[in-house]
């Protein structure tokens, strides 16, 4: 009989290797005359072990990883002489890939296909459960699929979290010839990944998700705004669309529904502006990515003009499961107004990186000390910044801090995209603080003056400060700066740039060469 | 070996009518001349915005807003290192200084004899693995000290 194997063509795998992996398993099972299947699937994102090779025994996966291409001999010896996975003997064995600990902890929603199907697989995508909820979708009114996106509580992940139902229903009550769905996928932060994960590892649920939005709102067109440092996603998105259309779900007759979806995938140009929406769209409209002044609103004027829903990826991949199993499943999970789930990112130095998804609620300490294990290089923890460049770094004595919008916002951060990038005691906060205000000049579309000025001066004065020139002066003239840029700005680049910037002052003045200003209680 | 066409105005024409039908055409259309020649070319902008029926300004400021576009061929290979947080906290910066001194150039450079282009990208999305780069087209992940050296010897720098 065929045996499976499960080597995965995410990217994050392929750069450690898989590709090399994969080749040499075929070429050696070829050698050995063994009769396997080799899967290219997603991955099950636990990225420290990748590349992470699964071997399939009466139905059941085995994990071993991770593997090098000198490392497919031993297994393919073994299982030549016809041992069992189980009994596979190697340092390398993980056993049950379902029950390792990091596997097992996590509630996967949005990812529950992921590096477990064929990514590309339209079959292996139904067999799954895919496609379940535009059959829903398709039995009830655009409303009664609106109302059910609001009830599942599902708010925006790409960062402000805002009701999507909400932005559904805007966008279906307004009158226009044309109205379109554009899916965010620039996936600019630093620390993030689960877009890209997503995209390859199970792109058929992003398709859904954006054709049960389109038939909610009477759009017939979408796009994909896909950043152009990831070709691994634009090879699987355009293998899931050629697949979808030919299939007969997207095109001119949804499912032979009255509805037409045509969708395409964009590629950007490497400007992390362009992630923020109404960029995105000038950019997806041929322009440069200056940001525009809202109102209009993009639901009421987006793309050339016309009323556009805009949602990042995880977003539109979890409206999918919402109309599948209904909104309560979904809302079901979570705290407060976080309801759901969030696929976290653990980056940075961690010992177990990789994708958790988890309901919100889950404390800061949680994930980075016993999902993530602490650091890699092994030293104390100093800093986690959640949320990517524009988010706050959070010092240890923060770590109770739950996984949820409001509680991060209570304590001047963010959880934006979801993204944790773990700093052990080597960093110097200081230099983070300058880099935040570098990468804000470097990545500024110029609009407005709080942030194309203040960034730069920002830089300067860090120099300065870095360099032992006025220091208390100085300080007092970045956190000037800051507030100037957070009220005065147009966009949250030069908004939110003062979160990582007073964050890591706040937290840290011993790096900033200030003494602690808390109170001695506090310590 | 040159790895582009040397830039001309029938190839440009015809590049921009394969997208010329459809919706916002301008990007699709300077990531494909940017594929075929290497660079959009100066020379290439006014022939852009007239096939367009755009003004010059117009395609002139969409090439030089994006990072991705060159207005001149990179080196032979391109080595792009990460800089951005989850690779900080993994020492990209003692890569990119390791980077530097042995191919002589700073990052943003490309090497006097054209082999090699050093350059930063703010994130591959390969953030739990770091520290990435990207070289040749090809992604890196953990990258340290030995992969770096392989990956520069076979750039033959
Ligand atoms: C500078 C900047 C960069 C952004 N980058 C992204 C991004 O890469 N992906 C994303 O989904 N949203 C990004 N956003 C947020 C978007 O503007 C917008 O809120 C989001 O696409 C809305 O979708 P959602 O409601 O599904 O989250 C960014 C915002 C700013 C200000
Ligand atoms: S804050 Fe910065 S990026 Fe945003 S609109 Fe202003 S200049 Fe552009
Ligand atoms: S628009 Fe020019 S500085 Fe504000
Ligand atoms: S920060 Fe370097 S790959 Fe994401």
């Amino acid at each position: 009989m065929t045996k499976r194997i499960f080597i995965p063509r995410d990217a994050a795998a392929v750069a450690c290797g898989a590709d090399d992996v994969a080749k040499r398993f075929a070429l050696l099972a070829e050698q050995a005359k063994i009769d396997v299947e080799i899967v290219r699937n997603g991955s099950r994102g636990m990225l420290w072990l990748e590349p992470l090779v699964e071997i399939e025994d009466q139905g059941k996966r085995y994990a071993f990883g991770p593997i090098a291409p000198a490392d497919v001999d031993g297994l393919v010896a073994e299982l030549s002489q016809g041992a069992a996975a189980a009994g596979i003997k190697t340092s390398k064995a993980l056993g049950l890939t379902e029950e390792i600990p990091f596997f097992k902890r996590q509630t996967r929603l949005t990812f529950a296909r992921c590096g477990i199907t064929d990514p590309v697989s339209l079959a292996d995508y139904k067999a799954h459960g895919g496609y379940e909820g535009l059959a829903k979708a398709l039995a009830l009114e655009p409303s009664g699929i609106i109302d059910e996106v609001k009830k599942s509580g599902l708010r925006g992940r790409g960062g402000a979290g805002f009701p999507t139902g909400i932005k559904w229903q805007t966008v279906h009550d307004a009158r226009a010839d044309q109205k379109y769905i554009v899916c965010n996928a620039d996936e600019g932060d630093s620390g993030t990944f689960a877009d890209r994960m997503i995209m390859e590892g199970d792109p058929f649920v992003l398709i859904e998700g954006m054709t049960i939005a389109g038939i909610a709102v009477g759009a017939t067109r979408g796009y994909i705004y896909l950043r152009s440092e990831y070709p691994h996603a634009a090879t699987a998105l355009n293998e899931a669309i050629d697949a979808a259309k030919a299939a007969g779900y997207l095109g001119q007759t949804v499912c032979g529904s009255s509805h037409a979806f045509e969708l395409e995938v964009r590629l950007g140009a490497g400007a992390y502006v362009c992630g923020e929406e109404t960029s995105l769209l000038e950019s997806l409209e041929g322009k440069r990515g200056l940001v525009r002044a809202k109102p209009p609103l993009p639901a009421h004027e987006g793309l050339f003009g016309k009323p556009t829903i805009i949602n990042n990826v995880l977003s539109l991949a979890a409206v999918p499961f919402i109309l599948a199993e209904g909104a309560q499943a979904y809302a079901d999970f979570g705290m407060g107004r976080s309801r759901g789930t969030m696929p976290i990112q653990l980056a940075g130095n961690i010992k177990q990186g990789g994708l958790f998804e988890v309901a919100f609620g889950i404390t800061l300490g949680e994930l980075v000390e016993d999902v993530g294990g602490g650091t890699a290089s092994g030293r104390p923890i100093k800093a986690v910044q959640v949320g990517g460049p524009l988010g706050a770094y959070f010092p240890q004595d923060l770590f109770d801090t739950p996984f949820d919008y409001e509680a991060f916002t209570a304590r001047d951060g963010l959880i934006g995209h979801g993204g944790i990038v773990v700093f052990d005691h080597t960093v110097d906060m200081a230099r983070q603080a300058r880099f935040a205000f570098d990468f804000c000049a470097i990545e500024s579309c110029g609009k407005c003056t709080p942030c194309r000025i203040g960034a730069i001066r920002g830089r300067e004065t860090m120099d300065k400060i870095m360099g032992g020139q006025d220091r208390d002066k100085n300080l007092d003239l970045v956190a000037d700066l800051c507030n100037t840029m957070k009220f005065g700005s147009l966009c949250a680049l030069g908004g939110f740039t003062p979160y990582p910037v007073m964050s890591a002052l706040t937290h840290f003045p011993d790096d900033f060469g200030r003494a602690r200003k808390l109170p001695a209680a506090a310590e | 070996m040159p790895r582009h066409d040397a830039w001309n105005e029938s190839e440009t024409l015809a590049i921009v009518s394969r997208h010329a039908h459809r919706e916002g055409p301008l990007l699709p259309i300077l990531h494909e001349v940017q594929e075929t020649f290497g660079c959009v070319p100066e020379a290439a902008v006014p022939v852009i915005a007239q096939a367009l029926n755009l003004s010059r300004a117009e395609v002139h400021g969409c090439v030089t807003f994006y990072h991705d576009f060159r207005d001149a061929p990179a080196g032979h290979y391109v080595l792009k290192v990460c800089r951005a947080e989850a690779c900080q906290a993994m020492g990209c910066e003692s890569l990119v200084k390791k980077a530097e001194d042995r191919i002589g150039v700073a990052c943003g450079e490309t090497t006097p004899d054209g082999r090699v282009t050093l350059e930063a990208v703010y994130c591959l999305g390969l953030c739990a693995t770091a520290p990435s780069a990207m070289f040749d087209g090809r992604l890196i992940g953990r990258l340290d000290v030995e992969k770096l050296e392989a990956i520069l010897g076979e750039a033959g720098a």
